[in-house]
């Protein structure tokens, strides 16, 4: 049915629209000031954080353990080991408690 | 060839935990009844999953045009943050790169950019090789979900569910010795909380990311751009 095609080029459209929009416009206003930068720098911190918190806070305690330990093993080995323990170690913790 | 080999090497652990989600995507919409073809359609051009669970959902219920597209705004709108941070970044690119960069710039690809810029420059090698293999899986895991979606069950209790906010959390903890870490993350993680139990998702992400960004901004002084540019 070409409505469902409407539809979903029009979200295309919008989706393409945010992910250009703060580019062009940063571009358009040429150097930005000081706050702007920090603004700027600080926006991974801010909304990935943002993202997840609730995952954290508002799930079982366990997604909270293991998101942690995920975490500080990052400090000692990468990425991608780090995330398989801790996806094997959520895996016993929900059999054990859930 | 040192820049795609850095990328694959970098996107590798994105495509393994973007890919239960992806399958899980194209199953659901299959069985919520969407055709394969309409399936591909919305995966091939929108390419944000969580924009696109939105849209399924509420156009299955039947609510109006207008709706639909003003939830699938406000689920995208951190990507005009993305989009913004990318003009330090994306400088060497020439229009037509940009303009393809911007349809591919999603979570883990602009959170890569973002880590790596710091030591190198992100390059049209780099950035595409990494998106090729991004959108390449998305879309082979999507068609995967969809023919064998009776198959896969219930991903939650395997812990898979879990794998991309660890990814996120891995990159937030990553960014620990940007100035004004501690400070950011504090009033982004209680902005969204607070939201997320109040008005709702996906308002928690808008506004706890906006407070952290204006925190950052408000406490900035002059004197520190040299400081941001070496940290």
């Amino acid at each position: 049915m070409p409505d469902t095609y409407v539809l979903i080029f029009l979200c295309a459209l919008i989706t393409y629209g945010v992910r250009s929009g703060g580019h062009i416009l940063m571009a358009y206003f040429g150097a930005v000031n000081h706050r702007i930068e920090a603004g700027l720098n600080a926006v991974p911190i801010a909304v990935l954080s943002a993202l997840v918190a609730p995952t954290i806070v508002a799930g079982h305690w366990s997604d909270a353990v293991a998101i942690i330990v995920v975490c500080l093993l990052s400090l000692r080995i990468s990425i991608l080991p780090a995330i398989a323990i801790g996806v094997l170690l959520l895996a016993i913790l929900r059999h054990m408690f859930v | 060839m040192a820049e795609v080999r850095d990328a694959l090497k970098d996107v590798l652990p994105v495509v393994g935990a973007m890919a239960p989600y992806s399958a899980v995507f194209g199953a659901l919409a299959i069985d919520q009844g969407l055709t394969l073809t309409e399936l591909l359609v919305t995966s091939g051009s929108i390419f944000a999953v969580a924009s696109q669970y939105v849209m399924v959902d509420l156009m299955l219920q039947g609510l109006p045009i207008w709706s639909i597209l003003l939830a699938v705004l406000a689920v995208n709108f951190r990507h005009v943050l993305y989009s913004a941070a990318s003009v330090r970044w994306l400088g060497g690119f020439s229009r037509k790169q940009k303009a393809l960069a911007f349809f591919l710039l999603c979570d883990p690809q602009y959170a890569t950019c973002e880590a790596r810029h710091v030591s190198k420059p992100i390059t049209p090698i780099y950035y595409f090789t990494y998106a090729a293999c991004v959108y390449g899986g998305w879309m082979i895991s999507n068609l995967l979900g969809a023919v064998f979606g009776k198959l896969l069950g219930d991903i939650n209790r395997f812990g898979l569910d879990l794998i991309l906010p660890m990814f996120f959390a891995v990159l937030v903890f990553g960014f620990r010795k940007k100035p004004r870490f501690a400070i950011v993350l504090i009033v982004s993680v209680s902005i969204s909380v607070l939201t997320f139990f109040t008005i709702g998702s996906p308002w928690h992400i808008t506004l706890g990311g906006l407070s952290g960004i204006l925190v950052a901004a408000v406490l900035s002084k002059p004197s520190s751009e040299l400081e941001i540019q070496h940290a």
